[in-house]
C-alpha cells in the first residue's frame, strides 16, 4: 500500500457568493495527489484559488465560499463528505497549517507555549508535560534562540522570523501526515526569509510528512517541492516535477511565469538636449522623522544624514528591508513628510522641506506614485476625472484640448480610451497601477518618485509595468527614483542603486555590478538572499552566520 | 497583567477630560437654567411679597452678584452637598433628593445585576451560531426593542402583564408593600421595562465585539487546529473580546440614565427622574439643576469607566 | 441577511458597467413604510377624514370601526386622523433636526478631519463635553428653561445630535485622509476646500447617509420621550409621542388611542433601521 498517494483530489469545486449575491465558481475542478512523504507545491498569482485549495486540504473554506463538487480524501479521509465535528478531528492529527501571518495566527493574550501545543491538548494525543517536552525538541530543530523559555513569552515579544518558525512547530506537535504552508514566508524580508525556509527544509527533510506548499514565488519554492501544480483562475495548468516546470515547462502560462524572473539587464538612455553635468536632483546630509518635536528634532527619528545625487535621465533605486526608511525617503523628497535637517536641490533650486511653501512649478515638475493603486486612486472619481484634474490643475487645461490628453495618456500606458469612464474599482491591479502613473505623466514631471509601485502587483503584470516605464522613459526623457524591496525589479530599471539599512544609505553601487561591487557586509548579505530558480540555491547558499544575526535584527 | 507607563498616562489623560467635561457639562446645565425669564426672588416670594422683601431676598441670595460668581458658589455648593432650597416648597433639596435618589439606584442596581448576564449571554450564543436561526431572532427582538421608545416598551409591558393578564399592578407605588410578593410585584414592570432596554443594547454591543474578535486570524487559526466551535470562542475569542464586552457593558448601563426617566414617570415610581421631571412642570430650577448633575454624574461615570477599560484591555499597550 | 463578503480575490468576469443597488425583502418593506409615512407627513393633511381638533364621537376611547378606523381619543376626537397629522410633527422636527444635525456634524467634522491642529483638538473636546449629557436630559433642561415651541424643538434635537455626527464624520474623514489618493492631491499642491469637497466627502457620503438614517430613529425616539413627557409638541398639537401620553389613561382599557400611535412610532422608527441594515454593504460600509 506504499504506493497510494496521501491525498487525492478529484474535480474539486469551490463556490462562492458575491457581494451582489452573485454565485461564482472559484475553484473549477482541480484534482492531484500528494504521495507519502512527497512536497507539492501550489503556484499561482492572487486570484488563482491557491489558497482556497490548501484550506480545502482541512476541511475549512472561508465564510462565504463553499464546496460544490468533487472528493478530497486524506489518507483513509473522505474530507468532503465528513461532518464538521469530523474534520474538527482531523484537523492538527492528520492535516495541520502554517499561516501566511504568523503574527497575526497568533493569539495576542496567550503564551506561546499554550498555544503551540494547544493540539496536542485539544486532541488528548498526550499529557501536557510530554506535549512541552516534544515543542521544545521542535523548536530545537527550527533553530529557535532559547529553545527551553521561548514558549513562556507572548507572541509580540517575539520576532516575526521566530513567529513564522514558532507556528511551523504549532503545526507539527501532532506528528500530521500532511502539513499545509500557507505563502508562509511572503510577510517576511528576504534575510529573516532564508532562516525560516532552512528551518522548514530541515525539519520536512527528518520526517516523513507530507507537505503542500502555497506560494506565488517560484523561486522560494522550488528550493523546497518535490513538485508543481500551476494555478490559475481556479484551474490547475500544469502539474510536473520542479526540474520538470522550471527547466521544461510545457504550459505558456508556466513559461510567461518563469519568463519574468529572467534578470532584465536596463541600458541607460541618452539624456537628449539637457545638462546632463549638473544634477537633477541632489539631496544633502536629509534628516526626517516622526513624532513629537523636540529642539527642532522629532523624537522618532527615521532618517539619518541621506546624501545622494541624480543626474538627468538616469534612474536611482533604493533599495532596503522593510523598516529601512525608504519610503520615508520618497516622502521627505515630496515634501510630504518635511526633512528637520538637510537640503533636497531640485534642477538647482533648493526645495522647501515642507511641500505647502513649495511653487506649483516644482511640485509640476517631480511628481510621486505609491505603491497600493488601491488607495492611490480615488474610488468616487472616474478615471477620466483623475487623469483631467492635473491637467486642470497644472497646465489650465479644459474642454476638448482637456479630453484629448486624457485620451494621449491613456494611450501612453497603453489602456483603452474606454476605460475613462469607469471607476477605479472596476479595473485590475495592473490597470490601476497603470492609471496611477498616467495621473503622474499627465503633470508632465521629470522626475517621479515610484514607491514600490510594482512590489503589490503579480509577477507578470509587474514585468509588464517595468517595460512600460522604460518605454515612457525613452519617449519622454524622464527620471525615476524607484523604491523597492525587490532586487531584481531595481535591477531591471535602475542605472545606480542606494542600499539603506535602518535609515541610513549604507552603500551607493552601480545597478549592473551590485552583487560584484558590494563591500559593506549588508548590502552582501542582502544581495545573497535573494532566492535564485536553482532548487540548490538554499543549499549551497553560504552565509556568515555572525553577520545575519548582526543585521537581520530577529 | 503588568500596565506600560503610556497606559497609565493614557488613564490618567481620560480622567483628566472627564473632569473638564463634568464642569463644561455643569457650566451647561447651570446657564441653560439660567435662561428662564423672571425673578427668582419673585417667584420666591409670590406676587402679593413687598419691593422691599424682594429686594432684601436678592441680597441674602447673592443673587446681585454676576453669573459666573453664582456658577462657582453653585459648585461649591456641590461639591459640599449644599444643593440648595426648593422654589416651590422651600425644602432643602439634598433632603427632597436623598430617599428618591436610593429608589433610583435600588431599581437601575437590580435592572443592571438582572439584564447584564442574560444579555452577555445571549450576546456571545449569538455571536457563536452567528447566522442561524437563533441569531436571526435575538437580531430581529433586539433591533425592534432598540428601535421603539422606551415609553412603548413600558406600556406594552402594562398591557399584557397588567391588562391582559393581570399578574401586576400598572403601578409601582401606591399598592402595600407588606410582603414580598408585593415588592416583588411592585417593581416588576419598571424592572422588566428598564431591563429590556438595557439588554437589547448590551446584546448588539456584545454581539458586535465578539464578532469583530471571531473574525481574527488567530480564531480561524484555532478551528484549523482542530478547535471545535464551542472551543474556539470560549477559549481564543472570549478573552480577547473581554475588554470590549465590558466596555460595551458599561456603556449600555449609561442607557438606564435615559431610561430611568421615562420609566420612572410611567409607573408613578418615586425616584431621582420623577422628581425632576415634577420639578420641571413646576419649573424648579434648583431641584432640576441637582438632578440634572446627578444624572450627568452617573452617565459620566459610566462613559468614562468604560473607556478606561477599553484603554487598559488593548493588548497593544500591553507590556 | 446576506454576509458582508469581501470577496475582490475572486475576481471572475469583469464587473458589470451599471451599478445597480440590490435590497432584499427587508429593505423593500423598511423603504415603502418610509416613503408612506413622508407621503403622510406632506400631504395626510387634506386627507384626513375629519377635523383634526374636533370632537366627532360622544364616545372617548371608542373602539376600531368602520367609521373610526383608529378609535377616538379620551375627548372623542378621531385618532386616525390625528395620527395622520401625528406624521407631520414628528416626521417634520425629526428630519430638520436631523439635516441641521448631520449637515453641520459632517461639515466641521471634515474640516477638522483635513485641518488637524488646535482648531481639530478644541472642537473635538467641545463636542465631546456635549455628548457627556444624556440627551433625553438635556432636552428636559432646556425646555425646562425656556419652555417649548416647534424652533426650539428642532434646534435642541440638532445639538443633541450634531457631537455625534461630528464624531462619525470626522473618523471616517480621517481614515480617509490618510489614503493615497488624498496624500497625492496634496502633494499636487491642492488646496484644503478642494480636498474636502472632491476627494473625502464623494467617499464618506455613503456612510453618511446610512449615519444619518440611524440618527433620524434616535431624534424620533427622543422627540417622542419627550413629547411623552409632555414636553414636546404642546396641545392643541400633538406629534405621535403627544398622542400617546394625552391617552395614556386608556392604556388600562387597552384603547386603540394609546395603541395605533405607539405603532406608528414604532413602524416608523423600525423601518427605518431595517432599510439601512438592509443596504447593500458597498453603501453601508463601515456605518456601525
Amino acid at each position: 500500500m506504499t504506493d497510494a498517494p496521501l491525498v487525492s483530489v478529484r474535480d474539486f469545486k469551490v463556490g462562492a457568493t458575491t457581494d451582489g449575491g452573485r454565485k461564482i465558481d472559484i475553484i473549477r475542478g482541480v484534482s492531484f495527489d500528494i504521495a507519502p512523504g512527497e512536497i507539492l507545491a501550489l503556484i499561482g498569482e492572487s486570484g488563482s484559488g491557491k489558497t482556497t485549495i490548501a484550506l480545502s486540504l482541512l476541511g475549512y473554506t472561508r465564510p462565504g465560499c463553499e464546496m460544490t463538487g468533487g472528493t478530497i480524501r486524506v489518507g483513509e479521509n473522505d474530507v468532503t463528505a465528513m461532518s464538521e465535528t469530523e474534520r474538527c478531528k482531523l484537523r492538527g492529527v492528520e492535516v495541520s497549517y502554517v499561516p501566511q501571518s504568523a503574527a497575526a495566527a497568533f493569539n495576542p493574550s496567550k503564551r506561546i507555549m499554550d498555544q503551540v501545543i494547544e493540539i496536542a491538548l485539544i486532541h488528548k494525543l498526550m499529557p501536557r508535560a510530554e506535549a512541552e517536552e516534544h515543542a521544545r525538541s521542535l523548536f530545537r530543530a527550527l533553530a529557535l534562540p532559547e529553545p527551553d523559555t521561548i514558549g513562556n513569552r507572548y507572541p509580540h515579544q517575539v520576532s516575526g522570523g521566530q513567529l513564522q518558525r514558532l507556528s511551523a512547530a504549532m503545526a507539527l506537535i501532532g506528528d500530521p501526515k500532511l502539513v499545509v504552508f500557507d505563502e508562509p514566508t511572503t510577510a517576511l524580508d528576504v534575510t529573516t526569509q532564508i532562516e525560516v525556509l532552512k528551518a522548514f527544509r530541515s525539519v520536512l527533510e527528518k520526517t516523513n510528512m507530507s507537505g503542500v506548499y502555497v506560494s506565488h514565488d517560484l523561486a522560494v519554492v522550488a528550493q523546497i517541492a518535490d513538485r508543481m501544480i500551476v494555478l490559475k483562475n481556479g484551474e490547475v495548468q500544469e502539474e510536473g516535477t520542479t526540474e520538470q516546470i522550471l527547466h521544461a515547462p510545457a504550459h505558456p502560462y508556466t513559461r510567461e511565469l518563469l519568463a519574468a524572473f529572467e534578470p532584465v539587464q536596463h541600458t541607460p538612455i541618452e539624456a537628449r538636449g539637457r545638462d546632463v553635468d549638473h544634477p537633477l536632483l541632489e539631496v544633502i546630509g536629509l534628516h526626517a522623522g516622526y513624532g513629537r518635536v523636540e529642539n527642532r528634532e522629532p523624537t522618532i527619528k527615521v532618517l539619518e544624514d541621506v546624501s545622494f545625487t541624480l543626474k538627468p535621465g538616469r534612474n536611482l533605486g533604493v533599495i532596503g528591508e522593510s523598516g529601512s526608511g525608504k519610503s520615508t525617503l520618497a516622502r521627505a523628497i515630496a515634501g510630504i513628510l518635511p526633512a528637520y535637517r538637510g537640503s533636497v536641490l531640485f534642477e538647482g533650486h533648493e526645495l522647501a522641506p515642507d511641500l505647502q511653501n513649495r511653487t506649483k512649478k516644482q511640485l509640476q515638475r517631480a511628481q510621486i506614485v505609491f505603491q497600493l493603486a488601491d488607495t492611490a486612486l480615488n474610488p468616487a472619481q472616474s478615471i477620466g476625472t483623475i487623469l483631467a484634474r492635473p491637467l486642470t490643475f497644472y497646465h489650465g487645461l479644459r474642454g476638448a484640448a482637456r479630453d484629448k490628453r486624457v485620451n494621449e495618456l491613456l494611450d501612453m500606458v497603453h489602456l483603452p480610451k474606454s476605460l475613462r469612464h469607469r471607476l477605479p474599482g472596476e479595473l485590475s491591479g495592473g490597470q490601476k497601477q497603470r492609471i496611477n502613473l498616467a495621473r503622474a505623466l499627465a503633470a508632465d514631471p521629470v522626475l517621479i518618485l515610484c514607491d514600490e509601485i510594482t512590489s503589490a502587483l503579480d509577477t507578470v503584470v509587474a514585468a509588464a509595468i517595468l517595460e512600460l516605464m522604460r518605454d515612457l522613459q525613452n519617449e519622454l526623457n524622464l527620471s525615476y527614483m524607484f523604491i523597492s524591496h525587490d532586487l531584481s525589479t531595481v535591477e531591471a530599471i535602475c542605472d545606480d542603486v542606494l542600499v539603506m539599512y535602518k535609515g541610513a544609505v549604507v552603500e551607493a553601487l552601480p545597478a549592473a555590478r551590485m552583487s560584484a561591487d558590494a563591500q559593506h557586509p549588508y548590502s552582501k548579505l542582502l544581495i545573497s538572499s535573494v532566492p535564485q530558480l536553482d532548487p540548490n540555491w538554499l543549499t549551497s547558499l553560504e552565509q556568515d552566520p555572525e553577520l545575519v544575526a548582526a543585521f537581520s535584527r530577529r | 497583567m503588568l500596565k506600560s507607563s503610556t497606559t497609565w498616562l493614557l488613564v490618567a489623560k481620560r480622567l483628566g477630560i472627564a473632569l473638564i467635561t463634568l464642569v463644561i457639562v455643569s457650566f451647561a446645565v447651570f446657564f441653560a437654567t439660567q435662561l428662564l425669564p423672571g425673578d427668582v426672588a419673585q417667584i420666591l416670594l409670590g406676587q402679593a411679597a413687598t419691593p422691599e422683601a424682594v429686594a432684601g431676598l436678592r441680597e441674602a441670595m447673592g443673587l446681585n452678584e454676576p453669573a459666573i460668581l453664582r456658577f462657582l458658589h453653585w459648585l461649591t455648593g456641590l461639591a459640599t452637598g449644599d444643593l440648595g432650597i426648593s422654589y416651590v416648597n422651600h425644602m432643602e433639596i439634598s433632603n427632597l433628593i436623598a430617599g428618591r435618589l436610593a429608589n433610583s439606584l435600588k431599581l437601575a442596581g437590580v435592572v443592571a445585576a438582572l439584564s447584564t448576564p442574560v444579555a452577555l449571554c445571549l450576546g456571545i450564543l449569538a455571536s457563536m451560531w452567528r447566522g442561524t436561526l437563533l441569531d436571526r431572532t435575538i437580531s430581529i427582538l433586539t433591533i425592534a426593542v432598540i428601535s421603539v421608545p422606551e415609553f412603548m416598551i413600558a406600556t406594552l409591558a402594562v398591557l399584557i402583564f397588567a391588562v391582559w393578564l393581570g399578574w401586576l399592578p400598572a403601578l409601582s407605588y401606591g399598592v402595600d408593600v407588606d410582603s414580598l410578593g408585593a415588592i416583588l410585584r411592585a417593581y416588576a414592570l419598571p424592572v422588566i421595562t428598564l431591563s429590556f432596554v438595557v439588554s437589547a443594547q448590551m446584546i448588539r454591543m456584545t454581539r458586535a465585539a465578539m464578532i469583530e474578535t471571531i473574525n481574527t486570524p488567530y480564531v480561524e487559526m484555532a478551528l484549523l487546529k482542530g478547535a471545535s466551535r464551542t472551543r474556539m470562542v470560549l477559549v481564543h475569542a472570549l478573552p480577547n473580546a473581554l475588554g470590549p464586552i465590558a466596555n460595551a457593558v458599561a456603556l449600555s448601563l449609561s442607557y438606564l440614565v435615559g431610561g430611568v426617566i421615562i420609566v420612572e414617570t410611567v409607573f408613578n415610581y418615586p425616584g431621582v427622574a420623577k422628581l425632576m421631571v415634577d420639578g420641571v412642570a413646576t419649573r424648579d430650577l434648583p431641584l432640576i439643576q441637582s438632578c440634572a448633575m446627578i444624572f450627568c454624574f452617573s452617565y459620566l461615570s459610566l462613559t468614562t469607566l468604560a473607556d478606561m477599560i477599553a484603554i487598559l484591555s488593548n493588548p497593544r499597550l500591553r507590556r | 441577511m446576506t454576509l458582508p463578503l469581501r470577496l475582490s480575490r475572486a475576481r471572475g468576469t469583469s464587473a458589470p458597467r451599471q451599478r445597480t443597488y440590490v435590497f432584499n425583502w427587508a429593505g423593500r418593506i423598511g423603504l415603502a413604510i418610509i416613503v408612506m409615512w413622508c407621503a403622510v407627513a406632506i400631504i395626510g393633511q387634506w386627507f384626513t377624514p375629519y377635523p383634526v381638533g374636533k370632537i366627532v364621537d360622544w364616545n372617548f376611547f371608542g373602539p376600531v370601526s368602520a367609521k373610526y378606523w383608529m378609535g377616538t381619543d379620551y375627548l372623542g376626537r378621531d385618532i386616525f386622523s390625528r395620527v395622520m397629522m401625528g406624521a407631520r410633527y414628528t416626521v417634520g422636527i425629526a428630519l430638520a433636526a436631523v439635516t441641521l444635525a448631520c449637515a453641520l456634524g459632517v461639515i466641521l467634522g471634515m474640516i477638522a478631519a483635513v485641518m488637524g491642529g488646535w482648531f481639530d483638538t478644541i472642537v473635538s473636546r467641545l463636542l465631546d463635553a456635549f455628548n457627556g449629557i444624556p440627551s433625553l436630559l438635556f432636552g428636559l433642561v432646556v425646555v425646562a428653561a425656556v419652555g417649548s415651541s416647534i424652533p426650539v424643538l428642532i434646534l435642541t434635537l440638532t445639538a443633541i445630535y450634531m457631537p455625534g455626527s461630528y464624531r462619525f464624520a470626522r473618523a471616517l474623514a480621517v481614515n480617509i485622509n490618510t489614503m493615497d489618493f488624498v496624500t497625492v492631491a496634496r502633494a499636487r499642491g491642492e488646496a484644503t476646500p478642494y480636498l474636502i469637497l472632491r476627494e473625502i466627502f464623494p467617499n464618506i457620503v455613503g456612510s453618511v447617509l446610512a449615519d444619518l438614517g440611524l440618527r433620524f430613529v434616535f431624534i424620533v425616539l427622543v422627540l417622542s420621550g419627550l413629547s411623552f413627557l409632555g414636553l414636546g409638541v404642546q396641545p392643541p398639537n400633538a406629534d405621535w409621542g403627544a398622542l400617546v401620553r394625552e391617552n395614556i389613561e386608556g392604556l388600562s382599557y387597552g384603547a386603540p388611542a394609546v395603541i395605533f400611535p405607539s405603532l406608528a412610532i414604532a413602524s416608523l422608527t423600525i423601518s427605518v433601521n431595517m432599510f439601512i441594515d438592509n443596504l447593500p454593504t458597498r453603501i453601508r460600509d463601515r456605518s456601525e
